[in-house]
């Protein structure tokens, strides 16, 4: 290159920066900071939002303005429907048919119950479910944290100021819905925790691996929701299209192969850990010649990665005995006691609970289905009646041992018909359990409104539901130790169709290997002692 | 080889030979303590840091063994383990009863036959049949994450691999005692010690 080259390109750089710094002076200010919500539309400024607001409907039908074909898409999820096509066993499940093993039946309860559905009015079997007005967009999208439902009002938020629970002296506000619709947003862990930290009637009761403690998590207890740090709301991982939900424990992948699938693409499970992961996600030196990722051959990424669940103050219910509900205090009034950290412990109305933090999941193999022992199904009484089972044999293709959180107790059964009861619990009517305290009247009730025969005779069952646990993933550093399972009495102590270093021997080939051993010493040990000892010793021949 | 300098001594095993025995010797002593813990006879390091540490003496020895390998064939050493039969039942006569009354051993090391009849059985058995079972199914176990790129799957079982390795680890540790209780049968207990720490043998004066 000459000299006079070097100088032309050095001129053209020279002029393409004076060009730049033109151009970017070109730019006007800006001035004003972008606007702090993440969404293009600010609902604070819609006409449509900024007038008084008597009930939910209105605020819906302000919503569906707009939005169109809102509450069509919600009407179809089960979020409206409370109602699943098991497409693998054709059950009829979802809240609305199945009976559990925590308050047993949402049918002649509805009024309660409803506080969760994501609609305003479903109070019997004659709640609209084609009326759009009825869907409750504020549940999901309310960003103030003041939207609140109640048990007793079917669905409706709280419109008129009341005692709540009744007799406790405690006042609850009504909503301000102006301000609730003007601030609607995308769902966060509170919107969705707003049901599911607080199923079965109280946070923490069902789940376990969903709790209060999740809306603002510290990173030990949940790597992805940790609040200074990934913050994942829900939605991230269960993506939603067209306001279905994607991971519904009714339609659980308990398996997923292959590497992780970018965003965008179509995924048929976008909430299984290996939706980002792939299933062979841990490196590993030579030295550990991919041995983590063998065992996602056999375990659920959760079963290691998820150490203990209820791992706070919170804790999660163990037990419901409902047969010793409607038993009263000395005094012949309702009693109500609760354990040393003031979680329920007796009532009166539902039985005897048990509660407890951290806790180990029982692990079993599963492949996705479930089977479930719904309304009118024969059941054993002699043994415990599995409420629902999961299924799926020792290394079967797509079964992968998970770990879950079985939930036990006592709840009414028929005995000369052997099936579960459906037991009209809540309300203000005299036929309410919960009101008046009256087994067969509320079961009467209770099996009238389902349309299903009672024999007019009732006792207690044993019953279990199993739960697979897939939140509170611990970082990586507190995932199980490989001791906890490779020892004898371990983790996994129980589990069929798995060769567990550690654990599993051969008894023949142990008593064999061991005795020889003893031998071999043994044998030298008296071959050394009467070396040394033989006294008829010939002195050594020297040459 | 007659040393010159030390008359009345022969130098049996050359420098890396002796490297190659305590090396050796450490690593199969540390693969059995890990082994057996993760066999879960014991705790003592934790069964995970026991797998990477028993791993990471098996790489150990591997190239080790690489190593020996290349040097038996080029010092011609391999003939060492020739197998012969000749003065087998003497040996036997001489560990049974022989070595009780004191009786001349019946065989004289030298530097082209270091090992007695007995000793080369003996070895030959280690190297022909416990090595390959140990390694053999070692490195499949090391390896199960890889079975199904090469179809293994289908013929294999972890169980069956698992077994396999520890009934090679009886072995060798049956192997380890006599062998460790053999090195005290030289002309005093420690002998047969030294001569392998130093590589000088007493030669032999019969």
């Amino acid at each position: 290159m000459t000299l006079r080259q070097l100088l032309a390109a050095g001129m053209l750089c020279a002029a393409a920066l004076v060009q730049t710094a033109v151009l970017a002076a070109d730019i006007p200010s800006l001035g004003d900071k972008l606007p702090p919500h993440k969404s293009t539309a600010d609902h604070s400024k819609f006409k449509e939002l900024d007038k008084v607001f008597k009930t939910g409907p209105e605020v819906t039908k302000a919503c569906l303005a707009c939005h169109n074909d809102a509450a069509k898409q919600v009407q179809h999820t089960k979020h409206w429907t409370w109602e699943v096509i098991d497409p693998k066993t054709g059950q009829k499940l979802g809240k609305k048919n199945i009976i559990n093993n925590f308050c047993t039946s949402t049918v002649s309860n509805e009024k309660d119950c409803m506080a969760c559905h994501a609609g305003y009015g479903w109070e019997d079997k004659t709640f609209d479910f084609s009326k759009e007005e009825s869907v409750d967009c504020l549940v999901c999208h309310d960003s103030t944290g003041t939207y609140r439902k109640l048990p007793g009002d079917a669905g409706h938020p709280i419109y008129v100021r009341k005692e709540f629970p009744a007799g406790s002296g405690k006042f609850v506000e009504p909503v301000d819905l102006q301000k609730v619709a003007q601030g609607v947003a995308m769902p966060t862990r509170t919107n969705c925790g707003t049901c599911h930290f607080f199923g079965a009637g109280g946070d923490g009761t069902k789940h376990g691996d969903l709790d209060s403690s999740l809306r603002n998590p510290p990173k030990f207890l949940d790597v992805h929701m940790d609040a200074k740090g990934l913050n994942f709301s829900c939605v991230n991982c269960h993506k939603t299209s067209q306001h279905q939900v994607a991971g519904s424990r009714y339609e659980l992948a308990a398996s997923r192969t292959g590497k992780p699938q970018p965003q965008g693409k179509v995924d048929d499970n976008p909430a299984s850990c290996q939706s980002c992961h792939g299933d062979k996600p841990h490196k590993e030196s030579l030295l550990h010649a991919e041995r983590l990722n063998t065992h996602t051959d056999t375990l659920a990424c959760q079963t290691c990665h998820i150490p203990e669940y209820s791992r706070g103050s919170v804790g999660t219910e163990k037990v419901w005995d409902w047969s010793t509900a409607t038993k009263m205090g000395p005094d012949g009034k309702p009693v109500l006691k609760k354990d040393s950290i003031g979680r329920r412990a007796f009532d009166s109305k539902k039985g005897d609970f048990v509660w407890d933090s951290y806790l180990k999941p029982e692990y079993r193999w599963f492949n996705g289905k479930v089977a479930f022992t719904t309304r009118g199904d024969k059941i054993d009484p002699t043994k415990t009646v599995e409420i629902n089972h999961p299924e799926g044999k020792p290394n079967e293709p797509g079964a992968r041992i998970w770990p879950f959180k079985v939930h036990r107790g006592k709840q009414a059964y028929d005995p000369e018909l052997k099936n579960l009861l459906v037991v009209h619990t809540a309300g203000e009517d005299h036929t309410a359990l919960w009101h008046n305290f009256d087994w067969p009247k509320a079961i009467t009730t209770g099996m009238e409104t389902a349309g299903l025969p009672w024999s007019g005779k009732y006792d207690f069952v044993s019953t279990e539901m199993s739960w697979p646990i897939a939140h509170m993933v611990a970082p990586k550093g507190d995932a199980v130790p490989c001791a906890q399972c490779h020892q004898a009495e371990g983790r996994l102590a129980g589990i069929d169709g798995i060769w567990l270093p550690g654990v599993h021997k051969n008894e023949l080939i142990d008593t064999v290997g061991w005795l020889a051993a003893a031998l071999a010493l043994i044998g030298t040990l008296i071959h050394g002692i009467v070396r040394l000892c033989v006294p008829c010793r010939k002195p050594r021949s020297k040459a | 080889m007659i040393d010159p300098v030390r008359p009345g001594y022969v130098y049996l095993y050359k420098r890396y030979e002796r490297f190659w025995h305590w090396a050796q010797a450490a690593l199969i002593i540390f693969m059995m303590i890990t082994g057996f813990e993760i066999h879960g006879a014991y705790e003592n390091f934790g069964f995970k840091r026991a797998v990477e540490l028993h791993t990471l003496s098996a790489w150990t020895l591997l190239i080790l063994w690489a190593f020996t390998i290349f040097w038996q064939f080029t010092t011609g050493e391999w003939r060492q383990y020739i197998p012969t039969f000749k003065k087998v039942g003497a040996m036997v006569h001489y560990y049974s009863i022989g070595i009780f009354t004191h009786a001349p051993h019946p065989f004289h090391k030298t530097t082209s036959s270091k090992h007695n009849p007995l000793q080369r059985l003996a070895y030959l058995a280690l190297l022909s049949m416990v090595s390959p079972i140990i390694w053999g199914s070692g490195l499949l176990y090391l390896f199960f994450a890889y079975w199904k790129d090469f179809g293994l799957d289908k013929w294999l079982s972890l169980q069956g691999v698992a077994l396999t390795h520890t009934a090679g680890a009886f072995m060798m540790l049956v192997f380890f005692i006599a062998h460790v209780y053999l090195t005290t049968t030289g002309h005093t207990p420690f002998a047969h010690i030294k001569t392998m720490i130093t590589g000088w043998e007493e030669a032999d004066e019969h």
